[in-house]
């Protein structure tokens, strides 16, 4: 990289510092941004959002919605049958 | 699947699409007023018109503060909830969803800071292109959105693999280019612009009222109107367009929003119960009044459509489906035999499977009446959507009517509706919402998945906990938005150095 572009990316990165540091009402609102971010990621997604099927490798995943899928099959054999021919 | 537990899972996942749903049209439609306030103080170099910009952008900055990452919520719900729709739509979703999470991302990160950061640190030119790369970015990442959406109302461009038993993606652009997700789009962009609009003409009336800040609510009021009168016609267009994908993609979505049980041609538009319009639904479903609409019961029972292609009756689907299930159970059980048997009725299955693909959510239900939605939910929610939407539109037009004219102070009932016609607003988008997403049940993929096999086997009660913990969390969090949003309205604009009259009345 260019010593030329550390001066643009200091300038980048002071517009940021300076605009949070002089913010007013801006700050109440990011309050609530990261309230709401912790309660989404570190208490809703941990504690009661967790994903139904976390921990399973692609290939159980796939027999899981599978047995799933053809399990609530409610295929009336008398009816229809199960033949596929 | 026990009821309850998909009553709850749809209960929850509709209450945070409708709460996701109150911050985003404000987001398309008061960045669009913004962004030409703005550009008025770029042309005019007038201070009148930055102040004004600031106000409203500020009101955008609380919106788009508590409104922001709600989306985030429903794709807990998808992991959590709805696995196994998951799993089958993954492949499909991923695209849009990262393109829009990245274009979201540095939109937004980059240009949003510049708006407010960026005040006398920029150049005028920098700023105000930032201020519409805003809205852009908004409208931009809303497509990408949609367009998951409208791949569940329209599966296009994907194909069903047995083996990973996932929807794979085919054609990307197929599903970029969804019909569907193009007329939604416009819809959703222009009912945000009219969304925005009557916000500020709203706000604007309520300081009108009050007598305060005369200059800057009538000159707010104006580009509001303006921008709620083209959104508002825009609306209506699209929504046309959005009938006639209705009609011919979702022909039971249709019959439901009229109430239809028997079609025909020169079907008559129902105004309210008993009171129609002769002719007028072939129309809006086929723009010819001798179009044919079929009914709730000649989709049950099979039709011909306006192309001359034989639609299956429901039962004929449900076989079908139960077809490509039967051969996908068969498939997984000998996928992994080497012997010569089994691979030939590997090769059979995975025939059958791709042949009926396209019924195979039929499969799963038990009687053909249950693709039917909830008819009186969808009926008068499209109703509330239309009526609410041109009462809005009518009154935008008073108002920009009565700024021409110049006497909007003295016409008080006008200022009223304005005021109300900020919850009506809301109303509208939201009955909209209900419309397209009632109307299409069962179906969390229409045709191919049912919201029944969609859920996941969890208990009712862990349901119901998210649900209520969700629900008391974001009532919580939408007071504290209103409470800070009528606060930012009460202090109103920084006008003092500007407009005198203010201070005048304040003397």
């Amino acid at each position: 990289m260019s010593l030329g572009v550390w001066p643009k990316i200091e300038s980048v990165f002071r517009f940021y510092v300076d605009g949070f540091k002089n913010m007013t009402w801006g700050k109440t609102l990011w309050i609530i941004i990261i309230v709401k971010l912790f309660i989404m990621f570190a208490i809703l997604r941990v504690f009661f959002f967790k994903p139904a099927m976390a921990g399973k490798t692609d290939e159980q995943k796939s027999e899981i919605v599978a047995k799933s899928l053809t399990s609530m099959n409610n295929t009336n054999t008398d009816k229809y049958g199960y033949s596929i021919n | 699947m026990d009821t309850a537990l998909i009553d709850w899972s749809r209960l929850q996942f509709a209450v945070t699409a409708c709460y996701h749903w109150l911050f985003v049209p404000l987001t398309l439609g008061l960045g669009l007023v913004m962004a030409i306030m703005e550009t008025m103080y770029y042309r005019k170099g007038d201070e009148f018109w930055k102040k004004t910009a600031q106000f409203w952008m500020k009101l955008f900055a609380i919106n788009f503060a508590v409104g922001v990452a709600t989306g985030l919520i429903l794709e807990f719900e998808f992991g959590t909830n709805w696995s196994n729709y998951s799993w089958l739509v993954g492949d499909i979703f991923g695209a849009p969803l990262a393109i829009e999470g990245i274009l979201a991302f540095f939109m937004e990160a980059t240009f949003f800071a510049v708006m407010f950061f960026g005040w006398n640190k920029v150049s005028k030119r920098f700023h105000l292109v930032s201020t519409w790369l805003t809205g852009i970015g908004a409208a931009i990442s809303a497509y990408w959105i949609l367009v998951a959406n409208a791949w569940m109302q329209n599966p296009v461009g994907t194909a069903f693999n047995p083996d990973t038993v996932r929807s794979e993606m085919v054609s990307f652009w197929a599903v970029a280019g969804n019909p569907i997700a193009v007329s939604k789009f416009f819809h959703a962009v222009f009912s945000g612009w009219m969304t925005g609009g009557v916000f500020t003409i709203g706000v604007s009336a309520w300081f009108l009222l009050r007598k305060r800040e005369t200059k800057f609510a009538k000159a707010s009021m104006a580009i509001g109107a303006l921008v709620g009168i083209v959104g508002g016609f825009a609306v209506i267009l699209s929504g046309d367009s959005s009938g006639i994908h209705a009609a011919k993609y979702q022909p039971m979505k249709f019959a439901a929003s009229e109430g239809l049980d028997d079609g025909g041609r020169k079907v008559a538009f129902s105004i309210i119960p008993g009171v129609e319009v002769p002719g007028v639904l072939s129309i809006l479903a086929t723009h010819d009044i001798n179009g044919f609409v079929p009914g709730i019961n000649d989709i049950l029972a099979g039709y011909t459509d306006n192309r001359g292609n034989d639609v299956l009756p429901v039962d004929a689907k449900m076989w079908r489906g139960q077809k490509a299930l039967t051969a996908l159970k068969i498939f997984r059980s000998v996928k992994d035999s080497p012997d010569s048997a089994s691979l030939a009725q590997k090769a059979l299955c995975e025939r059958v499977i791709k042949a009926n693909a396209q019924f195979m959510g039929y499969g799963h239900l038990k009687e053909p009446s249950e693709v039917i939605p909830n008819v009186p939910l969808t009926y008068w929610s499209f109703r509330t959507m239309v009526y609410t939407g041109f009462l809005v539109l009518l009154i935008l037009i008073l108002v920009q009517w009565f700024i021409y004219k110049d006497n909007i102070d003295n016409k008080k009932w006008l200022l009223i509706l304005a005021v109300i016609a900020i919850p009506l607003v809301y109303i509208c988008g939201q009955a909209g919402w209900i419309v397209s997403e009632v109307g299409r049940q069962p179906w969390a993929i229409q045709d191919i998945l049912p919201v029944g096999a969609a859920v996941s086997n969890l208990s009712v009660s862990a349901v119901q906990t998210t649900f209520f913990i969700f629900l008391a969390v974001f009532t919580l969090f939408l007071a504290i938005e209103i409470t800070i949003m009528l606060k930012a309205i009460g202090k109103g604009p920084k006008m003092e150095e500007s407009e005198s009259e203010h201070i005048n009345i304040e003397k």
